[in-house]
């Protein structure tokens, strides 16, 4: 089991090099420079900026130097703010960025896992309709279209929950942002779950455990649950993914300050340094949940470890 | 045992006749075709996503106004009947129906657009690493595990914000970065494939290996890269309007689904209809693509049901 996280973890290293570099050339493909602003600068100035900042150096030793800094945890200078860098912004908005994606994330995942049981054991009858219909409103209704429709109704409409913004944090802001991320994502692992179940169910060792006579909860509980929820860990790996995806467009809307919304501001404003660090940030994290999700898979099933 | 080749016919279409069948037999697609008329949602949704069609191409030409130029006398002007703006207009005075017809239009174009760049990538990708297969198999497809590990939306939004925002790279953008699933579909099922007779018989009579590929093994795979394809279509589209919608996409005065539920929603107090109508618009666009690609799949492929 360590060899086999001990393993994972090497390979996670020519994958996030490979996608460094490529982010790093890139950006440097790109036309026109950091401070082509709408006043141009004198060149003596320009100089010292370039070189401040080692943009006058070769191509190749920028790159070094750009990965050195990557391996300190520095991901370079923002710029359009002056006060603090990529790193400092990133980790300013990161705690609500977090707290979001992790609630979402739990919320998936219970209301997908419950609704797509419920859907299997229920076929045909009402729980089952009930899953359709939410994976159908999940995967046809954009998050940028449900967001503005709940805003509507229980911000402006009933007055239940704030429209939007942080607050002092407490969870009534939290509700709307957290529904919007996880309904989608509820609605696909619930299909998940459904097609799972209804398959372990049809099993010989289900069969058995009914004939016991230990009652359908039990059944569930102790023997189907377990292997039905393979095929939902081996989504969460690009659950998480999406999730922070999705998080870019629920932060602009509501008006949450996490990562997302800075991402996007850095990308409109032509930010290049807050772009890339940014983007690697992403990229390292999701590349992380992903060996966790791994992990967590060879943990479940033996049969992985030993490949 | 008749050995009289045309006499079997004869007593072949006899059988047949007296069964009531037509001495044609069934094809796999007619098969498949017979079963999505069948399917009353995937009928609907052929009906609709058609008209929705018609209306995207043809539809600017009939009526009174075009998407960009401003109607001085109608600001933010409800839909009505009278003045010809069925859908109302938005704070440039601008025809919404109009500009909602142009916006499917443009979604419509990038979806085809990028799912045929997908969908040759992915074909010719996965088809020469499964059928090549051992050393070359395992580098092609860790590249697209790799590439699969890395949220590609930011890959888009990178590119985007270097290279400036262009419809055609937007195209392009999407539909190079949605063949991965493809690829791998198309790699399993070129396996199973490469070792039939056919093939065999294609090798041993001499020819290239990228001639076996395109003449024998790529005709063989239409059916999961069409129903694949139809699948790729929705997504695409909720992708562009995502991206519109955050300010990537396509530009003014141009306009796309997504760039309209963006306008909407800022003014969705005051101007209920700008987000409504592109909503509705977007919504049974996805919808009717959704189950057009499932009812596919359950045609062609029977074995859920």
């Amino acid at each position: 089991m360590l060899s086999y996280a001990f393993r994972r973890l090497l390979s996670t290293i020519p994958v996030l090099w490979i996608a460094v570099t490529a982010c790093f050339f890139v950006l440097r493909l790109a036309p026109g420079g950091p401070f082509d602003g709408e006043r141009s600068l004198p060149p003596a100035i320009l100089q010292n900026l370039a070189a401040h900042y080692n943009l006058d150096k070769p191509l190749i030793q920028q790159y070094l130097y750009y990965v050195g800094d990557l391996l300190r945890g520095d991901l370079g200078p923002s710029f359009s703010s002056e006060d603090f860098n990529v790193a400092q912004q990133i980790m300013i908005g990161l705690p609500y960025t977090f707290t979001l994606g992790m609630t979402a994330f739990a919320l998936a995942i219970i209301i997908g896992v419950a609704v797509g049981c419920l859907g299997a054991l229920y076929q045909n009858k009402m729980p089952d309709y009930v899953l359709g219909a939410m994976i159908l409103v999940g995967v046809v209704f954009p998050n940028f279209l449900i967001a503005p429709i709940l805003q509507l109704v229980f911000g402006i409409q009933l007055a239940w929950l704030p429209v939007g913004g942080w607050g002092d944090g407490s969870l009534k802001y939290l509700v709307l942002p957290v529904v919007v991320m996880a309904l989608p994502h509820a609605g696909r692992i619930s299909r998940i779950t459904r097609g799972s179940m209804i398959e372990v169910m049809n099993q010989n060792f289900i069969r058995t455990a009914k004939a016991k006579g230990i009652g359908p909860r039990l059944t569930v509980m102790r023997h189907a649950l377990k292997p039905a929820m393979m095929p939902v860990v081996s989504y969460l790996g690009p659950a998480a993914s999406y999730l922070l995806t999705g998080s870019l467009v629920v932060e602009s809307i509501f008006g949450l300050p996490g990562i997302g919304r800075y991402f996007i501001n850095a990308a409109l404003n032509r930010d290049y340094g807050m772009v890339l660090g940014t983007v690697i940030f992403y990229m390292v994290l999701i590349v992380f949940l992903n060996l966790i999700v791994d992990i967590a898979y060879a943990w479940l099933d033996p049969k992985v470890r030993n490949r | 045992m008749i050995l009289n080749p045309a006499k079997r016919e004869l007593l072949a279409a006899e059988l047949l006749e007296a069964e009531g069948l037509s001495p044609e037999g069934r094809s796999l697609t007619k098969d498949a075709m017979r079963r999505l008329c069948r399917n009353k949602a995937a009928v609907v949704s052929i009906v609709v996503l058609a008209l929705l069609i018609l209306a995207a191409v043809v539809g600017p030409y009939f009526i009174p106004h075009n998407y960009e130029d401003p109607d001085w006398a109608a600001f933010r002007a409800p839909p009505s009947w009278e003045d010809g703006h069925y859908f109302g207009t938005d704070p440039n005075g601008r025809d919404l129906l109009a500009r909602v017809l142009y916006g499917t239009r443009v979604s419509l174009a990038v979806a085809f657009v990028a799912t045929l760049v997908s969908v040759v990538i992915g074909v010719l990708y996965g088809a020469i690493s499964g059928y090549f297969g051992g050393r070359l198999d395992s580098i092609m497809m860790r590249f697209v595990d790799i590439m699969y590990a890395l949220p590609y939306i930011l890959f888009v939004i990178l590119l985007m914000v270097i290279f400036g925002r262009n419809v055609y790279l937007l195209f392009a953008a999407i539909g190079a970065l949605e063949w991965l699933t493809m690829a791998r579909i198309v790699r399993g099922q070129t396996l199973s494939l490469k070792h039939r007779e056919f093939v065999e018989a294609a090798r041993a009579s001499g020819q290239k290996p990228l001639k076996i590929i395109t003449k024998h093994i790529i005709p063989n795979l239409v059916g999961p890269v069409v129903i694949f394809a139809a699948l790729t279509v929705p997504e695409i589209i909720a992708t562009e309007s995502f991206l519109s919608y955050l300010g990537f996409g396509v530009q003014e005065p141009l306009t796309s689904l997504g760039t309209l539920i963006a306008e909407g929603t800022d003014a969705m107090e005051s101007m209920p209809w700008l987000l409504a109508f592109p909503a509705v618009f977007l919504v049974s666009l996805l919808l009717s693509l959704l189950f057009i690609g499932d009812g596919l799949r359950d045609a062609f492929d029977p074995k859920d049901r």
